[in-house]
């Protein structure tokens, strides 16, 4: 069952989940080793042990605010992490659709470390605290993208249309 | 249907008469531009060609610009090596708005992309760098997305699925007191909205103190507006705008003066008094965390920054030369200075700026996003403290998770540079 691995603060910036002295590795396949690289024990958790259950990390408000740079969604997206948030800030949030990184919206999520959720549909069920949030659904122009498996292959779709 | 200012762009750019907010468009980028990170651009424009039996061409080379800025020299054989393969991919492509390391026409994108006329009021601009939001200062619709959408743009010259987004009237009278600047109206309005603010948003600036702004400040202004998470900050352009077009620019052609209809439907509407204002001080480690200087004045500085795309112009090192000239820098405290441009930095020595600087004992880089984002040159000690022009004060910004970053205007951290102390202009420094 996904199970929260971590929970962290409102206002996590792509600074903290992928800090600037790594932004000349960009590719996605390179990326995952250098994640949350400044919160030591996070960093080695993911990198080091690889549990069955999906791993969750639980965020507040405004997660991925600051740069753009889409490390910070492919890092997480290695590690085939859920991030759930109070909210995400723009460019994350749609760096992760692009990329298929799944990011799931509850404002009033209660949840803490070692917590297991379900998410369905348009609610998560934290089973440990025996308590049900609703879950924001993603824009209807986004959860195309989502649909197609990513910015890719839906870029492609148009591409093969005009030919 | 009255429209905002971005309904009005985004309509001319998907080529309906009008828009409402929330309505998904296609439109159609007057201008793409990417930094050293066009290399993961490249990778991404790849992946969407391979197997598609078609010649990777981007679509248009004359509306992308790439420009050298995050590590420039570079500081690393990785960062050379990305340098060189986009370098190559730019004279395949035929990219003609390339920007390399060079002393005559190098520089931070995001100055280079106004002082070169790449940017006009009505345009949709993207970029793959959240201070992409800069570029509302001209009246364009400019915001910032990840390398994946950029090679999406490449491809198609469209931004997919993009939703017409509310619009934050702001609305800005009085007169800024002396060194009282462009940068503390825009860290006031940061800590009165906070850092999610204006999420999905854009910030429509308006009033006197707007209209009585350089293009300078405007672009101050815009440029941060991303710290209160907008997708984007736009100024109408008026008599300023054509005037730095026409005589900074360089620019000869036709400008289009769209303007929100007066009329327009806004999510809300912030009033600011510039007059009230004092110089504010952003505190570690979130934008929003803003203090008039009252609170802060004191705490020992160990390294002032003057620079970056937020305030690195030449007003921004005028006002430094005047506060530091004949004097010396604090013996404890160190000073960087990084213009913005090659184009600043040599009319920063024209008119003994530079000179000025130096001679107080400032060390000047050469232009660039320099220590902002804590890749190279300028990295904190543990559990050091900077004072810096720049846009961010995240944990770690500045390449040290142990150590604060306080954020300033150019006259707080010429102040603060000769006591090694944070100091208020107003108050005089001898």
């Amino acid at each position: 069952m996904p199970k929260v691995i971590y929970k962290i603060e409102d206002d996590i910036s792509t600074d903290i989940i992928y800090p600037g002295r790594y932004m000349a590795t960009v590719l996605p396949s390179e990326t995952p080793q250098f994640a949350f690289d400044d919160i030591k024990d996070l960093n080695k958790m993911l990198n080091d042990e690889k549990p069955d259950d999906q791993r969750i990390i639980v965020a507040g408000k405004n997660f991925g605010c600051g740069s753009s740079r889409e490390q910070a969604a492919s890092t997480l997206k290695g590690h085939e992490l859920i991030i759930v948030a109070r909210n995400f800030s723009r460019i994350f949030l749609q760096n992760s659709i692009n990329l298929g990184l799944r990011t799931i919206i509850c404002p009033d999520i209660e949840a803490d470390t070692g917590d297991e959720l379900i998410i369905e549909g348009d609610k998560l069920k934290n089973i440990t605290k025996n308590k049900e949030f609703e879950v924001l659904p993603l824009p209807k122009a986004r959860q195309a993208i989502v649909d197609a498996g990513g910015l890719i292959p839906y870029t492609q779709n148009i591409l093969k249309q005009r030919q | 249907m009255p429209q905002t200012m971005v309904q009005k762009i985004l309509a001319k750019a998907a080529g309906k008469p009008s828009v409402e907010v929330g309505e998904v468009l296609e439109p159609n980028v007057d201008l793409a531009m990417s930094h050293e990170n066009a290399a993961l651009v490249i990778n991404q424009f790849a992946e969407i060609y391979n197997g598609l039996g078609k010649p990777a061409k981007v679509w248009n080379p004359n509306k992308i610009a790439i420009i050298f800025d995050h590590r420039v020299p570079a500081e690393s054989k990785k960062t050379a090596t990305n340098q060189k393969k986009i370098r190559t991919f730019v004279a395949e492509q035929g990219i003609s708005k390339f920007h390399d390391i060079r002393g005559d026409e190098g520089g931070i994108c995001h100055q280079i992309l106004p002082e070169s006329g790449y940017v006009m009021p009505s345009y949709v601009v993207v970029g793959t760098d959240s201070h992409t939001t800069t570029h509302g200062a001209i009246g364009a619709f400019s915001f910032g997305i990840g390398a994946t959408e950029m090679a999406s743009v490449w491809a198609l010259g469209q931004a997919l699925n993009i939703e017409v987004p509310p619009t934050i009237k702001v609305i800005i009278n009085g007169t800024l007191p002396k060194y009282v600047l462009p940068k503390d109206i825009i860290l006031h309005l940061i800590g009165k909205i906070s850092a999610e603010g204006a999420n999905f948003k854009v910030l429509e600036f308006h009033g006197e103190a707007i209209r009585n702004m350089s293009t300078s400040g405007r672009l101050t202004i815009c440029n941060m507006s991303v710290e209160a998470g907008a997708t984007s900050g736009i100024v109408p352009p008026d008599e300023e705008t054509v005037r730095y077009l026409r005589e900074e620019a360089g620019y000869k052609g036709e400008i289009d003066m769209m303007q929100a209809d007066p009329d327009a439907v806004y999510d809300q509407i912030v009033e600011i008094n510039a007059s009230e204002l004092t110089p504010q001080i952003a505190c570690p480690h979130t934008v929003d965390n803003v203090k008039p200087i009252a609170e802060v004045e004191g705490i020992k500085i160990d390294q002032i920054v003057i620079g970056s795309c937020t305030n690195g112009r030449l007003d921004d090192l005028q006002i430094a030369s005047e506060i530091l000239k004949g004097k010396k820098v604090a013996r404890d405290t160190r000073m960087l200075v990084f213009p913005a441009s090659s184009r600043i930095y040599q009319e920063a020595l024209d008119k003994g700026y530079i000179n000025d600087l130096v001679k107080a004992g400032a060390v000047v880089m050469n232009p660039g996003c320099g220590p902002c984002l804590g890749v190279h040159q300028g990295a904190l000690g543990d559990g050091e403290k900077a004072l810096a022009t720049t846009n961010r004060n995240f944990k770690g910004r500045m390449g040290n998770p142990v150590s604060d970053v306080y954020l300033a205007s150019p006259a707080v951290a010429a102040a603060s540079a000769l006591t090694g102390v944070i100091t208020d202009p107003r108050k005089g420094v001898n």
